[in-house]
């Protein structure tokens, strides 16, 4: 049986029932901390440990749909070609707080990271953590961490992101429609993204740019930032 | 289906080619999306030509992350050793990066 659940379509279809019933079940029970991508996340490495499955072997099937990963990433410039006159109009607010996010992003959490003792390498792997995969992974890697570290953290960071986001921001008094979608984007790329275009398409335009200036701000600014503080 | 594939496909190609012709750090999808929004802008691509596979990646977009995520099984050992530095960092800095992001947004459109 273990060599059948090694079948690339079973765990094809495994990994696509899985995460159809988690989205079901948080439709259901409304609980945030239920992430449909967490939950199928969580039981999909259960399984694979239970049954001794290596993820070397789950990647066959999994690359098929991390392959959808970019093309996703290049259809995010549909909502964002339909919200370009208003980031026109504000164009100095928005850069300025991609700019803001980018840099505190990675100065608080190489400095926490350093301070309670954590790795070289896993310092180098948390610091551009914010971003898309894609761009975290090759920032990572130009630095000098480890990439695929890096691509889980930034899964966890994103999930963070959509399940606390939006609490965290009422909380701390960010109103502005503009503001948070933009916050978002950049805090918690294309996971919180994904939660943005949940509640309205403005929404999930802005987290688009959000994911996008803070991405390309990220892969400049990464090194000098690392280099001013030492770790690099 | 064939003509949308073909525009999203291609806007991608090309960000992969800019990124093979210039050495740019930048990865190919931020380079395609661009591209897309571009092309959109100078009318070259209609709307209606793209929408419907686009929506369709766009609100699916968690579910393309999780293969990336279940990679976190063969780091269980370095997050174990060290899980609360990257757990406290990782989740103290998401916090800063939302609130400063969207304070500074809200505070520079008061000022204006």
């Amino acid at each position: 049986m273990t060599s059948f659940f090694e079948n690339q379509f079973f765990l094809i279809a495994a990994t696509f029932i899985l995460f159809f019933f988690a989205k079901l079940l948080q439709k259901k029970t409304q609980i945030l901390l239920l992430n449909p991508i967490l939950i199928t996340i969580a039981i999909l490495i259960i399984f694979l440990k239970c049954f001794d499955i290596s993820y070397s072997t789950y990647s066959q099937s999994g690359k098929l749909i991390e392959f959808w990963l970019k093309p996703a990433v290049v259809a995010l410039g549909v909502p964002l070609y339909l919200q370009l006159e208003t980031i026109k109009k504000q164009f100095i607010p928005i850069f300025l707080s991609q700019f803001a996010g980018c840099t505190i992003g990675v100065i608080s959490v190489v400095l926490i990271a350093k301070l309670m003792g954590a790795d070289q390498e896993v310092i180098l792997s948390l610091a551009p953590k914010s971003v898309t995969t894609p761009i975290a992974m090759e920032v990572t890697q130009s630095i000098g961490g480890i990439p695929s570290l890096t691509a889980a953290v930034v899964v966890c960071v994103g999930l963070l992101g959509a399940i606390l986001g939006f609490k965290t921001m009422k909380l701390m008094k960010v109103h502005s429609p503009i503001a948070q979608g933009l916050a978002i984007g950049a805090a918690a790329h294309a996971v919180g993204t994904s939660t943005a275009m949940e509640i309205s398409r403005k929404y999930g335009a802005y987290a688009s740019l959000g994911l996008t200036l803070n991405g390309i701000l990220t892969s400049i600014l990464t090194p000098s930032i690392l280099r001013l503080m030492n770790v690099l | 289906m064939i003509r949308q594939s073909a525009i999203l496909f291609g806007c991608l190609a090309l960000g992969e080619l800019i990124v093979y012709l210039t050495g740019v750090k930048l990865p190919s999808s931020i380079i395609g999306m661009l591209l897309l929004t571009l092309l959109l802008r100078l009318g070259w691509v209609k709307l209606h030509w793209v929408q419907g596979m686009s929506d369709f990646l766009v609100e699916n977009l968690g579910f393309f992350f999780i293969p990336p995520g279940v990679a976190l099984m063969c780091y269980l050992d370095i997050i174990k050793a060290q899980f609360w530095p990257i757990v406290i960092s990782t989740l103290i800095s998401t916090i800063i990066v939302l609130v400063v992001t969207g304070w500074v947004h809200q505070l520079i459109r008061k000022i204006k």
